[in-house]
């Protein structure tokens, strides 16, 4: 009854709104072109000294595009943010499923990723320079701290909600325990323990921004607070522009790998 | 977690790393990691003083005013696109991006334009709280049953009754839980707003201590702010279930 | 054994009257095609047809919840623009409010007409008993079974007062047992309340365990494919009927007729 309830309601919008709805893609192109004029608008009146228009900022993003400063900048932010993600995701799943597989494990070890989660663990970046200095091993522990949490907690809930009717389905066919777990109980937990990664990711992306914003300004964090500093606003904004757009499409990008990878239900619906 | 017979409780585990920090600090292998009963003689210490609490009282405002414009203007737009499909398309694209994007790289924008104040802080706490909550009020006014929405107009009800007597109602276990998501995002705005911009509140506190290498210090003030943030979410995850126990019902 | 009537040879007045109702939704899916019904006053009249034929459609355009593509439905004379008092529905899956307790889901219908508090309750509270779930005012609706859902849904139908019942397949979410006990309530209903009540079912033996009229919609486009009228004496014993061979060889009779719309 619901595709009935929604077309009914459909009927009585006005017919221009109905062809928009037809037409996604002109939405979305209308919706992102309604966005960056009233960027270029508020540059121009200008809302502030320290706002430069969608014109400039652009422009400026294509300066440092071009001599090549930006893939630079992404070279060595990214560095400490692939070692710190891969590190997480190696050892936050390895925890998650193991505290989802035994008890004991689950109650030494969920209680602290429980407050990390719920806790602003940005805080902790001043300890962790004192303790890691400032290079590149201090950024990746960054990483590791803010998108560990999320990662563990993701994959124990997922393990621990294994469908009893799928357990109980392997047990009456005599599985083993190893092909409960290797056949059953991790598939089936495939899908939010991959919500889990795309989320660790983002807050990745998070802890290596400020690592580089409050550690030492390197990279991107560089650009950012060098520009702020001379008051270089086109170029400030570009590389935020620039970083939160490759957060972005690398988020994306897991999803395509997670889809084309590890999904074949996904892909059949597709 | 069972030991013969008896429950442990899932927290008590906290104890024996309680106790494991105490011996590392005492073993003194790092000063970063001071003995635990240092740090909590510390909090006794700092808490009552005047610093602490002016702090504490810049931080509870801005959090407190942030979250309150997050929830006043996220919500109506939650609505808006669980109801309006054109705003929903116009939107959505929009909040997603928002929801995952390291909001933390955007700080430095609303610092130059607002300066280094509570302002600052305020709309970094709206920034990080605002997207879930829209989002949650949506997922909430979709998922309203088409047969509640029959109900009420069967029965004659006016646009203004269906939307006071069933739409807010019907929705509310979803809104409130991304009220409770969005103040967990807020805590984390708070905080890194305050580190940010540094001059302000906790900020200050923070770079004090750490340019002074006050250990205890700084520790106490991190146990204060995750004990706020976890209590937070226990708090408004309790207040959530006394709310949900209707949404059982739901299909 | 079954008599079977022509659209308008009932002696009792039509309560309802549906007149060359089409529906066709958009994107072309063509629910009903030219549908004209009297509903006779007082009567159980019910909606019969294969799975996903028009008949939970054409209940919601006579309670105005869908706009007929063309034609009309009139109900004690007058033409269906939207829902109106005099008409009450109850649904399939119930749409309780769960945040609301059995007296004021029960009160609902009152409470959006602007009834005060002290009379509705009492109202409420009437039809609470009716339908036999006194004492369960204060409960709310997560607490109750499937089958005492459905009693609030029905009570809630029944305190508006409405002349006319439409009722969406609303034993189809109760188990087996709970549903036998709702048709035997069902028809002491219809004889005491004098009221009109349309029921869509895909249940042949529901239909004519409850019926006075039942109407056969062929597949999809759903047009009016037969009127029978159990021959079934109501006045007996209701444990009677399921056994009497009238019911049987109505049943079959229905079952031989709808067989020829599955594949």
């Amino acid at each position: 009854m619901a595709t009935i309830a929604e077309s009914s309601v459909s009927t009585r919008q006005p017919s221009a709104a109905q062809w928009l709805v037809k037409h996604p893609l002109v939405l979305r192109l209308a919706s992102v072109a309604v966005v960056c004029a009233a960027w270029e608008y508020a540059g121009r009146v200008p809302i502030s000294p320290a706002f430069p228009t969608f014109v400039e900022t652009m422009a400026a993003l294509w300066d440092m595009i071009r001599d090549g400063s930006l893939a630079k900048a992404f070279a060595i932010t990214l560095e400490p943010l692939v070692i710190g993600l891969a590190a997480s995701v190696v050892a936050g799943v390895g925890l998650g499923v193991l505290m989802g597989l035994n008890r004991f494990a689950e109650w030494l070890g969920a209680p602290l990723f429980i407050i990390a989660q719920a806790a602003p663990m940005a805080a902790l970046i001043p300890i962790i320079t004192f303790a890691y200095g400032i290079g590149l091993l201090a950024k990746v522990v960054t990483v590791c701290m803010m998108a560990m949490p999320v990662i563990v907690l993701n994959s124990l809930n997922a393990i621990r909600h294994t469908p009893t009717s799928l357990v109980e389905m392997g047990r009456s066919f005599q599985a083993s325990r190893l092909d409960l777990i290797t056949r059953i109980i991790l598939p089936s937990a495939a899908p939010v323990i991959f919500a889990g990664l795309r989320l660790g990711a983002a807050s990745g992306f998070i802890g290596v921004i400020l690592a580089e914003l409050l550690i030492t300004p390197t990279g991107i964090g560089d650009i950012i607070t060098y520009n702020q500093s001379i008051a270089e606003y086109p170029k400030m904004y570009a590389a935020i522009f620039a970083i939160i757009a490759v957060s972005i499409l690398f988020i994306e990008a897991l999803e395509w790998i997670e889809l084309t990878l590890f999904r074949p239900e996904k892909r059949a619906a597709a | 977690m069972t030991i013969g017979g008896f429950r442990v409780p899932l927290f008590a585990s906290l104890v024996i790393w309680a106790i494991l920090w105490e011996i590392a600090g005492r073993s003194g292998a790092s000063f970063v990691i001071p003995p635990l009963s240092g740090i909590f003689a510390r909090i006794v210490e700092i808490v009552p003083t005047p610093t602490f609490l002016a702090a504490l009282a810049i931080t509870a405002k801005t959090f407190a005013i942030g979250n309150a414009i997050a929830i006043l203007v996220g919500i109506p737009i939650g609505v808006a696109m669980g109801r309006s499909e054109l705003a929903d398309r116009i939107l959505l694209p929009w909040v997603n991006m928002f929801i995952s994007a390291p909001l933390s790289a955007l700080v430095p924008v609303i610092m130059v334009l607002f300066g280094l104040g509570e302002t600052t802080i305020i709309l970094t706490v709206v920034l990080f709280a605002i997207w879930i909550i829209v989002l949650d009020t949506r997922a909430g006014v979709r998922s309203i049953p088409p047969s509640l929405v029959e109900m009420a107009r069967s029965f004659g009800a006016s646009r203004l009754q269906a939307f006071s007597k069933i739409y807010i109602w019907a929705a509310l276990p979803e809104i409130l839980s991304g009220i409770r998501l969005g103040m967990i995002r807020a805590v984390k705005g708070v905080v890194i707003g305050q580190l940010l911009v540094s001059i302000v509140g906790f900020g200050r506190l923070f770079e004090l201590y750490s340019s002074r290498f006050l250990m205890e210090h700084f520790w106490a003030l991190l146990f204060v702010i995750f004990a706020f943030a976890f209590t937070l979410n226990e708090a408004l995850a309790w207040l959530e279930r006394r709310v949900e126990y209707y949404a059982a019902s739901r299909t | 054994m079954t008599a079977r009537a022509s659209h308008h040879a009932d002696a009792a007045a039509a309560a309802v009257e549906v007149r060359g109702v089409s529906k066709i939704y958009d994107g072309g899916v063509e629910a009903l095609n030219d549908i004209g019904l009297d509903f006779p006053e007082g009567q159980l009249t019910t909606l019969l047809g294969p799975s996903g034929c028009g008949k939970t459609t054409l209940l919601k355009i006579i309670a105005g919840l869908i706009a007929p593509t063309s034609g009309s439905v009139k109900v004690a004379g007058r033409k269906v623009t939207g829902p109106g008092p005099e008409r009450a529905f109850v649904f399939q899956d119930f749409a309780l409010m769960p945040w609301a307790n059995v007296m004021r889901n029960v009160g609902f219908g009152l409470e959006l007409r602007g009834v005060a508090k002290a009379e509705r309750e009492r109202v409420a509270q009437k039809y609470i008993a009716e339908v036999g779930l006194k004492g369960f005012e204060e409960a709310y609706p997560h607490a109750l079974s499937g089958g005492m859902r459905q009693r609030v849904g029905l009570a809630r139908a029944l305190a508006v007062n409405a002349k006319v019942l439409l009722m969406d397949e609303p034993f189809s979410a109760v188990d087996e047992q709970t549903r036998r006990k709702f048709q035997e309530d069902l028809l002491r209903l219809v004889a005491q309340e004098r009221k009109t009540f349309i029921f869509v079912t895909h249940s042949i033996e529901e239909a004519v365990y409850v019926s006075d009229r039942i109407v056969l919609l062929s597949k999809r486009p759903s047009r009016v494919s037969e009127i029978i009228v159990p021959a079934i004496d109501r006045g007996g014993d209701p444990e009677q009927i399921r056994r009497s061979q009238a019911y049987l060889d109505t049943v079959e009779a229905i079952w031989q007729g709808l067989k020829r719309y599955i594949e």
